[in-house]
């Protein structure tokens, strides 16, 4: 077992980098902050996807790239595997966590809402914030797919929480 | 039950959950990287990066005393040893060591020799005059802020500037005196 710290080291600059992008430097700009978040993230996915690959053979296609992602990238930072993965076997692939850990203890604060406005509104403000917690993740598979020669894009499907879906599609 | 007395820094952090270091390490790697491309000054990236640590602190400090049982440090002395003994060993799995006391017991110098913020980091030319690690003085400046202490906290020694350890000069401004909301119950 390589080096540790306690988890809520991760947490806390997580929330913090969020906090920083969304609320200090791009307080209106919710796209600015989320491309730059989605960065961070791509940066993380590329270095460590270079380290956990370093004595593995060439993934024979992008099957086998994904399936590393979901086993041992994925256990390697959430000590747990993805729960399910599904494929269209056309370059689209659906990777979901039953219990996405870095969402599994957010909350949202109220205070901000609107008393009298009606449910939707508020949820879909409470969604979007948690939505900037999921360009980190995205980023990071995106960064890690990319260093295995995968060009991609990554969203992220939250409509069925704790449980979190990752949408990887590949670019032809 | 007995009152739990204060638990050792090794008892914590061998209790709590703990993640990948690397994963730690390469996201903060990463952010500083991300800023010093937004913001290009690196005295604004120093700058941000002591903010940070100070809105981390002043969160982190309540899972501090929630979690390590300590009662109340006799004077600064104590406090620094908490900080370089429980809670760096707590929260980054590194013990520091306390040394340079002032006469007067009001500044001393937190020292690391073993840092997990830098693991696999060297610094460019282009990054002369950047506290990379400069998020750990904001968190501990935060966190003592919350327990009526304000401090300043400045780095002595870098070993990404070529030093031999990293240290933390954590100088005793005032002592706040306790305010309790009193008059929310009159």
């Amino acid at each position: 077992m390589g080096r540790e710290v306690s988890e809520s080291c991760v947490d806390s600059l997580l929330i913090e980098m969020v906090s920083t992008y969304c609320n200090r430097f791009y307080a209106n700009k919710s796209e600015l902050a989320a491309r730059r978040i989605e960065a961070i993230g791509y940066q993380v996915g590329h270095q460590l996807s270079e380290r956990y690959t370093m004595e593995r053979p060439r993934f024979g296609d992008h099957l086998e790239a994904i399936k590393f992602i979901c086993k041992d990238f994925w256990s390697e930072l959430f000590k747990k595997q993805i729960d399910n993965l599904k494929t269209n076997h056309r370059g689209t692939f659906v990777l979901q966590d039953n219990r996405f850990r870095w969402l599994a203890r957010l909350s949202i604060d109220q205070t901000s809402e609107n008393e009298g406005a009606s449910q939707d509104p508020s949820e879909n403000k409470a969604m979007q914030a948690m939505s900037m917690y999921l360009y980190f993740p995205c980023g990071i598979i995106r960064g890690a797919l990319s260093n295995l020669g995968i060009p991609c894009a990554v969203s992220a499907d939250m409509s069925n929480l704790p449980a979190c879906s990752f949408v990887v599609r590949i670019k032809a | 039950m007995p009152p739990a007395g204060p638990r050792s820094g090794d008892a914590i952090f061998a209790s709590i959950e703990r993640v990948n270091a690397e994963l730690f390490t390469l996201t903060y790697g990463a952010i500083v990287r991300q800023l010093l491309t937004d913001l290009e000054e690196v005295e604004e990236v120093n700058k941000q990066l002591d903010q940070m640590g100070y809105n981390i602190g002043i969160r982190l400090i309540d899972e501090f005393l929630a979690k390590s049982n300590v009662s109340r440090c006799v004077d600064f002395k104590e406090t620094a040893e908490v900080i370089a003994k429980v809670g760096f060993k707590m929260f980054l799995g590194v013990t520091a060591s306390v040394t340079n006391w002032d006469a007067d017991g009001t500044c001393c110098s937190i020292v690391l020799e073993d840092n997990p913020l830098v693991d696999f980091v060297e610094l460019p030319d282009t990054c002369q005059g950047l506290y990379y690690c400069n998020i750990l003085s904001g968190v501990i400046r935060g966190a003592l802020e919350m327990v009526s202490m304000k401090t300043e906290v400045t780095w002595l020694r870098d070993m990404l500037r070529g030093d031999d350890a990293y240290e933390l000069q954590v100088k005793l401004l005032k002592q706040v005196p306790e305010e309790y909301p009193y008059k929310d119950d009159e």
